[in-house]
């Protein structure tokens, strides 16, 4: 991989902090820094990979399940009404459980205690089916994270991770995505992270997947161990990165190289 | 599990040259990857698209692994009549699929 | 296992055809000769002429698997002067062949567009196969670039 060159590289020029956050008016979603046909993808639902999952999603929401024998229809009715503006406030924080729960495991959550059925494996098709078909609902909508004294110290957690150096190449997500993002890595433009259209389709994996996925990528990128999926780790870095992106617009199923 | 979406304009007028969208649900392994222990992954690809209108065929494909997974297809017919296209993808392991649309020609 | 009546210079050229099989060099991926076989078993003997073919594919790539890849030809698509067929060939992946459609004056225009996955940065050819028998091609040269970030695994 050209990053295994590029990026120690570029690490030895970095400076020890990786600087303040940017202002909220420069942040600028991962579809500005691709192609006008990656772009027309992402625009086209007739032409968008993702929809493909869309339908499976739609199909598995009125599937009854489990030993309840119900689908997701059963309690939330018809999901363009119930479900909009819901994966706009994800991750959130679950009374029972005391922590935030990203989309996921929201869905995986009601399965187990509504459906009382197994939950989906991560990364599984049904359950990247049924996360696109909720966050879908919010297309459009501005992420709307609102932190309070319970949120909070996950979220700082989250912010930690993000600043922090780690791995072998010894960067933290701060310096490219904070620092550099605009400029070239192995040929591609680096973006601002900010995960404003997951689940995506995204053209290096030939499929739909999470977020989490993407993170896990990330941190082999700078020769860290990846966390698996489902870490407390990983669902605290979603919170900080959706209330990095607070305001910006939902734009799932997008498209990312 | 959808496996195909197909995009045809639902009306048109008779000699309108009309664009038809294709979408098929496929891995497309093209046969020359290697798993982690270096032991080569099957080829199991599309290898051919057809498409018929009212029992003609108006278009047929034949696609190798160089086509992207959930392979795109599109290509243009004339609307002469109404009825009925179908679409049909066969592949490797004795994978097929069908798909139909409708149309109405004024 | 040579017949005892077979002379020196035969035993040579035939030691010299086997030890040229032997040193071939073995290739993973499509060379240049390799796509031209792969037009030649299409297109036979025949000349190929340049133009009436347009190729839409993005001078740079965001990522080399998921490329949008269009054809068009100049063509009238009547019922005696119209496209029979476009092929699509590369010369880099594994394999020389990409696509190849079957048309016909149905088809109204002569028009198809698709995704592909391009190895490396290289040329791209789509050669139009006309009724009344004549081809003609185009090539455009893209650069692909990889994404940074990947997973482990192949």
């Amino acid at each position: 991989m050209i990053a295994r060159v590029v990026l120690p590289l570029v690490a030895a020029f970095l400076p020890m902090s990786s600087g303040a956050q940017m202002a909220p008016e420069d942040r600028r979603s991962g579809y500005e820094f691709m192609s006008a046909e990656t772009r027309a993808m992402q625009d086209d639902e007739a032409a968008n990979p993702a929809t493909l999952w869309l339908l499976d999603g739609e199909a598995l929401w009125i599937r009854k399940d489990g030993r309840a024998d119900v689908s997701c229809a059963h309690c939330h009715g018809d999901a363009a009404t119930t479900m909009k503006g819901v994966a706009a406030r994800y991750p959130s924080f679950d009374l029972k459980l005391e922590r935030p729960l990203d989309l996921e495991q929201r869905i995986n959550a009601c399965r187990t205690d509504a459906q009382k059925a197994a939950p989906l494996p991560f990364e599984s098709r049904e359950l990247l089916a049924l996360t696109t078909y909720v966050a879908r609902q919010s297309r459009g909508m501005p992420i709307q994270i609102n932190v309070d004294a319970r949120l909070q110290p996950f979220l700082d957690r989250g912010r930690n991770a993000f600043e922090q150096r780690q791995g072998q190449l010894n960067i933290s997500c701060a310096h490219c995505h904070e620092q550099y993002w605009g400029r070239k890595l192995a040929g591609n433009p680096i973006p601002q992270a900010h995960p404003t259209g997951y689940p995506l389709y995204r053209l290096e994996w030939q499929s739909v997947g999470s977020l989490q996925r993407r993170l896990r990528n990330c941190l082999a990128g700078v020769r860290a161990a990846p966390y698996p999926f489902g870490a407390p780790e990983l669902v605290e870095l979603e919170l900080y990165l959706m209330w990095r992106a607070r305001g910006m617009k939902i734009e799932t199923p997008a498209v990312r190289p | 599990m959808a496996r195909a979406v197909v995009t045809v304009p639902p009306r048109a007028k008779r000699g309108e040259i009309i664009e038809i969208r294709t979408l098929v649900g496929h891995r497309m392994e093209t046969g020359f990857r290697h798993d982690s222990l270096g032991r080569p992954l099957a080829r199991d690809i599309v290898t051919q698209f057809v498409c018929t209108y009212n029992g003609t065929e108006i278009c047929r494909a034949e696609l190798f692994p160089a086509i992207s997974a959930n392979p795109l297809f599109t290509f243009t017919t004339i609307a002469v009549e109404s009825g009925t296209l179908e679409f049909k993808w066969t592949g490797d392991n004795n994978f097929a699929l069908n798909e139909t649309a409708s149309i109405t020609v004024e | 296992m040579t017949p005892s009546h077979m002379s020196t210079r035969r035993e040579f050229l035939l030691a010299a055809g086997a030890l040229a099989l032997t040193v071939r060099p073995s290739s993973s991926h499509a060379t240049t000769s390799m796509m031209q076989d792969a037009i030649r078993k299409v297109v036979g003997d025949a000349p190929i002429n340049r133009g009436k073919v347009k190729l839409d594919l993005p001078p740079l790539i965001d990522n080399g698997n998921v490329v949008p890849l269009s054809v068009s030809v100049d063509s009238p698509m009547t019922p005696t002067d119209y496209v029979k067929a476009i092929h699509v060939f590369n010369e880099k992946n594994p394999q020389p062949n990409i696509v190849s459609v079957q048309l016909g004056p149905r088809a109204g225009r002569a028009s198809i567009s698709t995704r592909i996955r391009l190895a490396d940065s290289q040329t791209v050819t789509a050669i139009a196969q006309l009724a009344d028998g004549s081809f003609w091609q185009t090539t455009q040269d893209v650069i692909v670039t990889i994404a940074a970030c990947a997973e482990e695994i192949s």
